[in-house]
């Protein structure tokens, strides 16, 4: 019995034991549905992109259209004529992100890593105060009301920041990897050393622990990146800090949007609103937002599904 | 010599409940920015739902604490508009997207991540995996013009297509027929590869030598899927199920607001609870009854997560999320 045992498991480390894997059938039926679903997750984005390249012309007698009649980088050679308001608001989501990323990021360490020490005193008390906001809530609007008339979080940069600082779930995912990554023995030596707190996180901990800071910090860039809701929450007048998704949030509603803005171009105003290549330009813009992403994309996956994974498995 | 003895440990213990304290001082200072942040955004507001039960309205001076001292107590007046028939809708609306896609992303993403698992070719498992993610990173701003480019009254690839072949041309932004359908394809187009994911790396998880055990006992792969796969990923399956049941009540305010442009003649199949307490807010400025229906929303919320995780610790503890 074993010897047969052994045998098979010979013949399945081999390869040979074709029980272990489907047939090349169901492979290529896999193979198909797979692809088919890929190709549905990224096709948007490449029509956006061909649309942004075709011309107004074209658009007029075939609609956006995969195969337009003509090309045309009109739409970007525009972007540079839109005036300020798109520069503005893409150096304002850059300046929310990398502001809100670096802080956030900083909290977030701060908070995980006395939670991973079993030896501190009011670990319990601490973990719940984060986790049950995991499960309840005050609501959006005691929440707005809260942090608009006694936090003053209205019409500045604080208010698309400071809502989204903190977040237990990423608390989880810093705190599982600092259990997976760093030994216990390893601040055990450090502190009989005499190592301050500060100097053991800082000089020891951090840099064992430098792929969850990476994933942590893709996260929480992002999420500012993408940010929209609190700019529709808290902004009201003041919008020039408005960040580009909210911009190209409002240019969906306000179609008067596109030709307010050129108006400001001079002279030639309504000639340019003639010309306006108002609806490869709308598809520009996200070409615009989405660029960013896409390019950092192929390097930060594997940081972020390390994280996402790890944060899910438990709390 | 005896004095010198016992005096050593004494001295020594007294010395580390020092460093103890200043440990504990030390790690506890680390603690408060995130406490002091949680203290602000998110306990103070939970004191804000006293609004769900006043009158509340501006004072002189207008501040926020001397509005809600001043404001009168109206009990459960403001929660009225559930006998309202727009309730019922968004209530269901809620319920509906929520059970048929959790139903539906958790069949799909576990067959996904089973057919990734199972690919020979490693290179295009993780090219697939690349892709699937790519919507997840993208915001529904983004998402909502990628659904113009196909609906676009005017130049959208459906209606173009509907007008040059001659057929009804459908105003997709006015005509609530396709939106379950839509709203259901962008959920999943967006959520899909996450979940995948989350299941094919517990699927890794497993010792592959409970697959070389059924093999040799002469499972074919698709026994083994059923009686190794599946048991193996059940406690991440049952975690995922939980925390979607916690939030079945929440709506992901993005998709209904922004894909179908908040367009009023689409709210029978758009209105969710999110959607209806922004509007309720922003249309109205009604503070007292869109706080109502919020508080309703998180003490329903919290009634889900904590009973289905009783009833998941009572059938399998291990799997429980607390």
């Amino acid at each position: 019995m074993t010897v047969i045992n052994q045998s098979a498991r010979k013949k399945i480390k081999a390869g040979s034991f074709s029980l272990n894997r489907f047939g090349p059938g169901t492979q290529a039926v896999f193979h198909v549905v797979l692809a088919l679903f890929s190709l549905i997750c990224i096709i948007p984005f490449i029509f956006v992109i061909i649309i942004a390249f075709s011309s107004e012309e074209s658009i007029r007698q075939v609609g956006y259209s995969f195969t337009p009649l003509s090309w045309s980088t009109q739409a970007f050679t525009y972007t540079f004529k839109l005036g300020d308001a798109l520069w503005r608001s893409y150096f304002n989501s850059f300046l929310i992100t990398i502001i809100g990323t670096a802080l956030s990021v900083t909290m977030t360490v701060l908070y995980a890593y006395p939670l991973f020490r079993r030896d501190y005193k009011h670990r319990g008390f601490f973990n719940f105060l984060s986790f049950f906001t995991m499960i309840f809530g005050g609501g959006l609007v005691p929440t707005f009301v809260i942090c608009k008339s006694v936090l003053g979080l209205s019409d500045n940069y604080a208010a698309l920041i400071v809502p989204m600082l903190f977040s237990p779930f990423n608390v989880i995912i810093m705190r599982t990897f600092l259990q997976t990554t760093v030994p216990n023995e390893l601040i055990e030596a450090a502190t009989i050393d005499g190592s301050g707190e500060y100097s053991t996180l800082v000089r020891i901990v951090l840099p064992v622990v430098k792929p969850g800071i990476a994933t942590i910090a893709l996260l929480v860039s992002l999420s500012y990146w993408n940010e929209w809701f609190l700019s529709l929450l808290y902004l009201n007048k003041n919008m020039d800090i408005m960040p580009l998704q909210y911009l190209l949030m409002r240019m969906q509603r306000n179609a008067d949007f596109l030709a307010k803005n050129s108006a400001m171009l001079g002279a030639d105003a309504s000639k340019a609103i003639a010309q306006l290549p108002s609806q490869s330009l709308k598809m520009a813009l996200v070409v615009f937002i989405v660029v960013p992403i896409a390019c950092a994309y192929p390097f930060f996956q594997r940081y972020v599904i390390a994280g996402l994974t790890i944060g899910s498995v438990k709390g | 010599m005896t004095t010198i003895q016992s005096a050593l440990p004494q001295r020594s213990r007294k010395l580390s409940s020092i460093t103890a304290r200043k440990k504990t001082f030390w790690l506890t200072t680390m603690m408060l920015p995130g406490a002091i942040w949680l203290l602000l955004i998110r306990y103070l507001p939970m004191f804000g739902i006293v609004i769900a039960f006043k009158n509340y309205r501006a004072f002189r001076p207008n501040t926020f604490w001397n509005n809600i001292i001043k404001s009168e107590w109206v009990g459960l007046k403001n929660f009225e508009f559930l006998k309202s028939p727009d309730t019922g809708v968004m209530i269901r609306n809620t319920l509906g997207y929520n059970v048929l896609w959790i139903i539906l992303g958790l069949i799909i993403s576990v067959a996904f991540a089973i057919m990734m698992s199972e690919l020979s070719s490693r290179f295009l498992a993780k090219g697939y995996q690349t892709l699937m993610f790519f919507p997840y990173f993208l915001s529904w701003v983004v998402a909502s013009y990628f659904v113009l480019a196909f609906l676009d009254p005017t130049s959208g690839m459906i209606p173009f297509f509907q007008k040059t072949s001659g057929l009804k041309v459908t105003n997709f932004y006015h005509d609530t027929t396709w939106w379950p359908l839509i709203l259901t394809i962008c959920n999943l187009w967006k959520n899909l590869g996450y979940s995948s994911v989350l299941y094919l790396a517990a699927i890794t998880g497993i010792d592959t030598t409970q697959y070389e055990a059924a093999a040799v006992d002469g499972a074919t792969k698709w026994q083994q899927i059923w009686h190794v796969t599946l048991p193996g990923i059940r406690p991440m399956i049952v975690i995922l199920l939980i925390m979607n049941i916690g939030k079945i009540f929440n709506a992901d305010f993005g998709l209904f607001y922004n894909v179908p442009q908040n367009s009023g003649s689409l709210y029978p199949v758009t209105q969710v609870v999110d959607t209806y307490v922004y509007r309720a807010y922003a249309n109205t400025h009604n503070l007292g009854m869109s706080s109502a229906a919020g508080f309703l929303q998180s003490a329903v919320g919290l009634v889900c997560i904590v009973s289905a995780n009783a009833l998941v610790r009572r059938i399998d503890p291990e799997s429980s999320l607390f």
